[in-house]
C-alpha cells in the first residue's frame, strides 16, 4: 500500500499523477481461509481489517455478492452519534464514536469524519421529558449531550424555524457536539485498502450460496458462486439479507427486513451547519460537503427486499422538513433511493455467536448501522478471534430474546419504526 | 404506492391499510406447557422470507378487517389476498414457488 501524505500528493502532482496504483488487489478466492466475512459493507470490511490488524488473522477473506460498499453503506445518511439511552447501548455506540475520531489517521485514508454536532428536536412536553431523560442518562455514562432552548437551537442552526405558530413548534433540543457525519464511500474504501495492505483478500461478485457444516455441526466451508472455500470461522455481516444467509445454516433470527428511504436535494451553498433530527415529526437532515441536503425518510410499513419504497413515505418527511426549514420549500430533490434494513424486535443489534459453532453474526442494526461501523467491525472481529464476546457486545446476544434481557432502544432511535 | 385488493372492499391504495406481520403464526394453545424456546419462536422469530411471503394486512381506514396476502418481497407484487380463516391459496403460475 502506498501511504498517502502531503509529500506523495506533491510528488504525483509534478509527476502527472501517473504513479498511483489500485487501492486494493483484485483476487480470486483461495481454497481455504482462517476467517471469512460474508458481506463487504463497512461493517464487514472493518471486521476483516481488525481481524488482521488486532488479532493477527491475516488469512481472511471478505466475500461480497456485488461490489463493496454498494448496499446500506452507500445508501444511508451518514449520521454518527452515541446518545442512546441504556447503559449497554451507550457503551456500544460510544465505543464506535471513539474509533471514528482518529479513523482517518489509523487507516491513512480521509473518511471525512466531521463532528459538527447532532441536534435532536423536541416538539411536545413528552419530547422534552424524554430528551432530558436521555441527556441525564448519557451524562451518567460519560456521553456528552446537552439541552438547548429554542433560541439556542436556532443560534446553533440558523435556518431552523422556531416560531410557535407551526403544528409542532420547537420547544428545545438535545445536542451531542461529538456527533456528526462521515463520507460513506470513503469508510468502505479506507477499510478495504487498509485490510488489503495487511493481507486480507477482498472478493467481489462472489455470492454465498451455501454454508457447509461437518459431522459435529460446526462450520466447515462456504459454498459460493465462485466455488467452495474451506473455512472454520465465518462471520456474517449481511444487513438486510442476514436472514437469507443464516437460513442456509438453518439458523432463525428475530429479524425483519424493511425498506428505508433517503433522498438528496440539488447542491446549494453551506446552509445547514449540523445534523438536525426530529423523531416526532419524522425528519432528519444534514448537508454534504458537496452541498446537497441529505434527508432521511422512514421505513415502509411492510417487509421487502426490493431496495425501493413508496413515494408517500418521502413526501411525509419532506412536509416535516419544509415546516422546520421554510427556506427549503422551493428546493428541488435530485435523487431518492432505498436500502434494506434488518430490524430486531427491541431495535438493538446482535453481535454474537450463533448456535452453529464457528458461525458468528453481526446484524439487527436496523435504521442506524452506519454510525457503528468501526465499533461493530471491531467487536465482531474480537468475537470471532476469541470465540467469546467482548464485554461491550456481551449483552447483544440472540438469546436475549429468549431470556428476556431486551435492550429496548425503540424510544431512543431517531426513526419511529 | 401499492394498490391492495381487500377481499371485502376491492382495490384500494396502500395508505388505507396497516401491515400486520407474518401470517399464520399461531399463539401457543397451552401457555403453561409452553417452553421459553417456543415463546421465543411465537413472539420474536420470523421467516423474513426473500420471495413469496404470507402476511397479514388490516384495511384499517376502510372496513377495518384483517385479511391475509401473498406478496413477493423481491418485487412487492401482490399475488393473492384472502380472508382471515381461509387457507393459503395455491399459486398456479409457472415459476412461482408456494
Amino acid at each position: 500500500m502506498r501511504k498517502f501524505s502531503g509529500w506523495t500528493l506533491l510528488k504525483e502532482a509534478f509527476g502527472g499523477q501517473q504513479g498511483w496504483t489500485p487501492q486494493w488487489r483484485r483476487v480470486a478466492p483461495q481454497a481455504e481461509y482462517d476467517a471469512i466475512i460474508i458481506g463487504g459493507g463497512g461493517h464487514g470490511l472493518a471486521a476483516a481489517y481488525y481481524l488482521a490488524s488486532e488479532h493477527g488473522i491475516t488469512r481472511t477473506a471478505v466475500l461480497e455478492k456485488g461490489w463493496i460498499g454498494g448496499g446500506n453503506t452507500g445508501r444511508n445518511t451518514t449520521i454518527i452519534r452515541s446518545n442512546y439511552l441504556f447503559d449497554e447501548s451507550a457503551a456500544l455506540y460510544d465505543h464506535a464514536l471513539k474509533l471514528w475520531e482518529d479513523l482517518s489517521q489509523v487507516l491513512n485514508y480521509n473518511v471525512m469524519f466531521s463532528p459538527r454536532g447532532v441536534m435532536m428536536l423536541a416538539h411536545t412536553v413528552h419530547d422534552v421529558q424524554v430528551a432530558k431523560r436521555h441527556i441525564h442518562a448519557n451524562r451518567g455514562n460519560g456521553v456528552d449531550n446537552e439541552w438547548l432552548s429554542p433560541e439556542e437551537a436556532k443560534a446553533y442552526c440558523p435556518p431552523l424555524n422556531i416560531e410557535r405558530n407551526i403544528r409542532y413548534p420547537v420547544l428545545g433540543a438535545a445536542l451531542q457536539r461529538r456527533g456528526g457525519t462521515a463520507r460513506h464511500d470513503a469508510v468502505a474504501w479506507g477499510y478495504a485498502r487498509a485490510a488489503d495492505a495487511i493481507g486480507v483478500d477482498i472478493i467481489e461478485n462472489c455470492e454465498v450460496t451455501g454454508l457447509v457444516r461437518d459431522a459435529s455441526g460446526a462450520m466447515e466451508a462456504v459454498q459460493t458462486s465462485r466455488g467452495l472455500i474451506r473455512c472454520r470461522r465465518v462471520g456474517v455481516s449481511a444487513a438486510g439479507n442476514t436472514s437469507v444467509v443464516l437460513g442456509l445454516a438453518g439458523v432463525r433470527l428475530p429479524l425483519e427486513s424493511f425498506p428505508l428511504q433517503a433522498l438528496v436535494s440539488e447542491p446549494v451553498k453551506p446552509v445547514v451547519p449540523c445534523v438536525v433530527m426530529s423523531g416526532s415529526i419524522h425528519a432528519y437532515i444534514s448537508q454534504s460537503d458537496k452541498g446537497e441536503l441529505v434527508i432521511g425518510a422512514g421505513t415502509d410499513a411492510y417487509t421487502s427486499y426490493t431496495q425501493r419504497g413508496a413515494l408517500h413515505v418521502n413526501s411525509h418527511t419532506l412536509s416535516a422538513v419544509c415546516e422546520l426549514f421554510p427556506a427549503f420549500r422551493r428546493m428541488r430533490m435530485l435523487r431518492n433511493w432505498g436500502g434494506i434494513v434488518d430490524v430486531t424486535p427491541d431495535r438493538s443489534p446482535i453481535i454474537a455467536r450463533t448456535p452453529v459453532p464457528g458461525l458468528y453474526v453481526n446484524c439487527g442494526w436496523g435504521t442506524g448501522g452506519f454510525k457503528a461501523t468501526p465499533g461493530a467491525g471491531h467487536l465482531l472481529a474480537w468475537t470471532m478471534a476469541r470465540d467469546e464476546p467482548h464485554p461491550i457486545n456481551a449483552p447483544f446476544t440472540i438469546e436475549r430474546f429468549r431470556d428476556g434481557h431486551l435492550i429496548d432502544e425503540a424510544a431512543a432511535a431517531a426513526v419511529a419504526h | 404506492m401499492l394498490l391492495i385488493q381487500c377481499p371485502y372492499c376491492g382495490l384500494r391504495p396502500e395508505l388505507e391499510f396497516a401491515y400486520a406481520g407474518q401470517a399464520h403464526v399461531a399463539r401457543p394453545a397451552d401457555p403453561s406447557a409452553t417452553t421459553p424456546d417456543q415463546w421465543t419462536e411465537f413472539l420474536y422469530l420470523r421467516d423474513n422470507t426473500r420471495g413469496i411471503h404470507a402476511e397479514r394486512w388490516r384495511h384499517v381506514r376502510g372496513c377495518a378487517r384483517f385479511f391475509n396476502a401473498l406478496r413477493d418481497t423481491t418485487t412487492d407484487q401482490f399475488l393473492a389476498t384472502y380472508r382471515a380463516g381461509e387457507s393459503m391459496p395455491v399459486l398456479q403460475q409457472a415459476g412461482q414457488k408456494p
